[in-house]
């Protein structure tokens, strides 16, 4: 649909709307714009009190709601008007930046859209209601172009959405594994967060590395911080410790939760050549023994 | 035997040879390397073999294997062997294409093979050798 020229030539055409024929529906559209252009304060209002009603954006104060549903008034208003979304979706992309921090959620976003488009409806309903073929016409002016905004504004905010948790995964990401040197020859490697496999390449490398420069010989590997472990994880870490043996040391693997001492033991990963110990405290005595350092308390020092 | 110079330099250090692997091998002078070290390990009655590796940054499926095998023609002629200097791709590597190195001791590099092969080998057969002009 062109909406394009729908402005300029409303007014030659505007006499025709009375009779059925074949006019083009482009030109009900200024009559549709000037209407809600008319009623501008009622119908935000009304939108408003469903918005309320529906129990949305209760993230937001009465103040930026008042403030917010003018400008997606306006804004859905100047798109029926000129056919164009570009600002639209400018403004819902700037909208969504501001409003995704203070957890609005999608069907939020996508229900007041939804809500404007029946409020709307509804006083065209009421406008027409005694010319049904007029209505219909109307409606199928106003249809495609109210999907056309619900869709652009709904995508916009699932885009800036992906925006962010992608920015977020980077930062994840660069929260590089620190391979801790903490006696001579000894490395502890705690492990926080979800390991997905990229996350395990790059930790085994970090980890064959570490124990190359530091000439390591026993490294521990805590992974109290580590809310799950699946097969996959469980086999590189296998792996890890099979290569960490290669370079010549050896590999304690400690912090294993209960859980997920149960789920590696049900889904049959095959740990028996890893060496575990309950906690990092206990690891680390082990390492010590292992190394040969002896740790005693100073005489007089109180506990 | 296979023709050609040796690629490899087996080195006498007491008790022990030392083997460093300066170059990628190809199958046939590594099996070169294999007969040569197998040959010495008789010649100087060697208790141990430290083969370093430090210099490779690909060890193939074939190399590790060999190597494996050198280790227990090795014990059987009576030698410890432990592989050294395996670098962290190399390792890596090998354990992601599931060619370790089996029940073969390995170490960090020269110094800590040396290390292990002092502890694992009686010092009296190592002071016999000592005492060989």
């Amino acid at each position: 649909m062109t909406m394009e020229d729908g402005p300029t030539t409303s007014a030659e055409d505007s006499a025709d709307f009375s009779i059925y024929g074949h006019e083009d529906q482009d030109q009900l559209l200024p009559q549709l714009v000037a209407h809600l252009h008319e009623h501008r304060t009622k119908l935000r209002q009304e939108w408003a009190s469903r918005i309320q009603q529906a129990h949305l954006l209760h993230a937001m104060t009465s103040q930026e709601m008042s403030a917010e549903t003018t400008s997606v008034y306006d804004n859905y208003v100047e798109v029926l008007e000129t056919g164009s979304v570009e600002a639209l979706q400018r403004y819902a992309r700037d909208l969504s930046e501001r409003i995704i921090p203070r957890g609005v959620e999608t069907h939020e976003v996508v229900g007041i859209v939804l809500l404007l488009r029946d409020v709307l409806a509804r006083s065209l309903f009421e406008k027409y209601q005694n010319d049904f073929p007029l209505l219909n016409r109307v409606l199928d002016a106003y249809e495609p172009a109210a999907n056309r905004i619900a869709n652009t504004v709904a995508v916009s905010f699932v885009e800036e959405r992906e925006r962010v948790i992608r920015q977020q995964q980077d930062a994840i990401r660069e929260l590089s594994t620190p391979v801790l040197p903490v006696r001579e020859r000894l490395l502890i490697l705690p492990i926080i967060g979800v390991l997905d496999s990229e996350r395990a390449r790059q930790l085994t490398e970090q980890l064959l590395t570490g124990i190359r420069r530091h000439r390591a010989k026993v490294v521990v590997i805590d992974i109290t911080g580590a809310p799950d472990v699946d097969a996959a994880v469980a086999n590189h870490l296998v792996q890890t410790v099979d290569a960490s043996r290669l370079m010549g040391a050896s590999v304690i693997i400690t912090g294993l939760s209960p859980e997920i001492a149960q789920t590696l033991v049900t889904i049959g990963v095959d740990l028996s050549k890893m060496n575990t110990i309950g906690d990092l405290q206990g690891g680390l005595e082990e390492a010590e023994r292992l190394l040969g350092f002896t740790v005693t308390r100073q005489n007089g020092v109180d506990q | 035997m296979i023709p050609g110079p040796a690629l490899v330099s087996i080195l006498r250090q007491g008790a022990f040879l030392i083997a460093s692997i300066n170059t990628a091998l190809d199958d046939s002078q590594m099996i070169r390397f294999q007969e040569d070290l197998i040959d010495q390990i008789g010649t100087h009655r060697s208790r141990g073999v430290i083969i370093d590796v430090a210099a490779l940054d690909v060890l193939d499926s074939f190399g590790s294997r060999t190597l494996r095998n050198i280790a227990e023609m090795a014990r059987l002629r009576g030698a410890l062997t432990v592989i050294v200097g395996i670098q962290p791709d190399v390792a890596y590597t090998m354990v992601a294409l599931g060619m370790g190195t089996g029940s073969v001791h390995t170490a960090l590099d020269l110094e800590e093979g040396l290390i292990y092969l002092n502890s694992r080998v009686p010092s009296t057969a190592r002071r016999r050798h000592a005492e060989v002009p």
